[in-house]
């Protein structure tokens, strides 16, 4: 399963590198944020894209899990 | 307390709501068509510390320090202050210097251009163009990889700095020594503002929805283009509607107008439209390369955003600059100096969008 470490990079680019990994039309993404726009801008993105998403919290750093 | 707001009702009513305080900040005492201006108000605070010598532009505007302060409070509330920084901060102050070369030819900020638009300056409609343009060119950079890498935490004062930095302005505003500028009565826009607690009130109020909402004039077309996501445009075209209904009940109410369709004899405004679209062509790609407009700038600081803070200082000092060497438009027009400039900034951000970007090879 793709894990994107988007830790640090503010939006869009957590958005940009989530569009660009969903190319490859897999089931199953992980992505790692640390901000929350980030979180709320790829949450709305994998939606959009038919994924379900959960998101995880442990100390400020955000897992996103997409699944299909 | 606010609660979070969800979805996009939450930009919508936060969009309309800032457009009818733009309008009214014309009404109580901004210049004209100009209730909100990032850049215009970041030149002005400019000329108020003596930056600049323009004396027709020198009041340091507590719009900004409300937007500042407002966000940073609504991050503190939210647990989303987070001390940040180290993402290529040179690069982003020369960016900000670039918003304000192409600002200042186009005589606004994305917000402003908002506000002309509601406020019928068809003018406006060619810094859409160019504005729109500059996304595009940026978001073609984004989809190549663009990057000035990572922010990394930093410590408290670094994130907490700029609000302080406010607050001192602000004291200077109201203490009013003898260093500190403002525009003479009569003597041009900088003369021209509401009272100081009304616009602190409105910087306040459009921080904290600012703030909540995530709401960029960059994000809003750079997210139609690359991701067809229309949250963020939403609040934007509310705040349109919104502060051209309140400019036409204002002009039926007090017979004064706040509206007038045409591209000639509109406020703090040049008719020049291939210049209106490069200047703003300008401002919106160095700012999507930022992140963000002036106001998510200004929003980001407060959250603590020190790569920001060095944005809106090189806005800052782009202001001085453009006064001092006659880089700043007038209602007369571009000037041949602002011409160059916005031509070798043009080239500038190109230069910087380049050598961040083509760094991943495409799977």
């Amino acid at each position: 399963m793709e894990i994107i470490d988007a830790k640090g990079l503010s939006c869009p680019e957590p958005v940009v590198l989530l569009k660009n990994a969903m190319k490859s039309g897999e089931h199953e993404y992980t992505l790692i944020t640390d901000n929350t726009t980030s979180k709320e801008n790829t949450t709305r993105y994998g939606e959009k894209m038919g994924y379900t998403v959960s998101v995880s919290e442990e100390r400020g750093i955000f897992t996103l899990k997409f699944t299909k | 307390m606010k609660k979070p707001l969800k979805n996009k009702l939450d930009i919508i009513i936060a969009g309309g709501i800032i457009g009818v305080i733009a309008s009214l900040l014309s009404l109580l005492g901004n210049p004209a068509n100009m209730g909100f201006c990032i850049a215009c108000f970041i030149r002005d605070t400019a000329g108020g510390l003596g930056l600049h010598q323009a004396a027709a532009v020198q009041y340091i505007r507590p719009e900004i320090i409300g937007i500042v302060i407002g966000s940073f409070a609504a991050a503190l509330i939210r647990k989303e202050f987070s001390p940040r920084g180290g993402s290529a901060p040179l690069t982003r102050f020369i960016l900000g210097f670039f918003v304000m070369v192409g600002g200042l030819m186009f005589l606004g900020c994305p917000f402003r251009m908002i506000v002309r638009l509601a406020g019928g300056d068809l003018n406006a409609l060619l810094g859409l163009v160019g504005f729109a343009a500059g996304i595009g060119v940026g978001a073609f950079f984004l989809n190549r990889g663009f990057s000035l890498k990572r922010t990394y935490k930093q410590p408290l004062l670094e994130g907490a700095s700029f609000s302080v930095i406010q607050v001192i302005l602000f004291a200077l505003l109201i203490s009013a020594p003898a260093f500190i500028y403002f525009t003479e009565a009569g003597g041009g826009p900088g003369a021209k503002h509401a009272a100081v607690a009304i616009s602190l009130a409105a910087g306040l109020i459009v921080g904290i929805l600012a703030q909540r909402t995530r709401l960029c004039m960059v994000g809003g077309f750079r997210d139609m283009y690359l991701f067809k996501d229309f949250r963020l445009i939403s609040g934007f075209i509310a705040l349109f509607v919104c502060c051209l209904i309140t400019n036409l009940i204002l002009t039926a109410v007090t017979g004064t107008s706040f509206f007038k369709l045409s591209f000639a004899d509109q406020p703090v405004a040049h008719t020049d439209g291939l210049w209106n679209a490069l200047g703003m062509f300008l401002l919106g790609f160095a700012s999507i390369l930022l992140g963000g407009c002036p106001l998510r700038q200004l929003v980001l600081s407060g959250e603590g955003n020190s790569d920001s803070a060095m944005a809106i200082l090189g806005m800052g000092i782009g202001a001085a600059f453009c006064h001092n060497f006659g880089l700043a438009s007038s209602a007369k027009g571009p000037t041949a100096n602002g011409q160059i400039a916005v031509i070798i900034g043009i080239v500038i951000v190109l230069i910087i969008a380049c050598a961040n970007s083509f760094n991943k090879k495409k799977d």
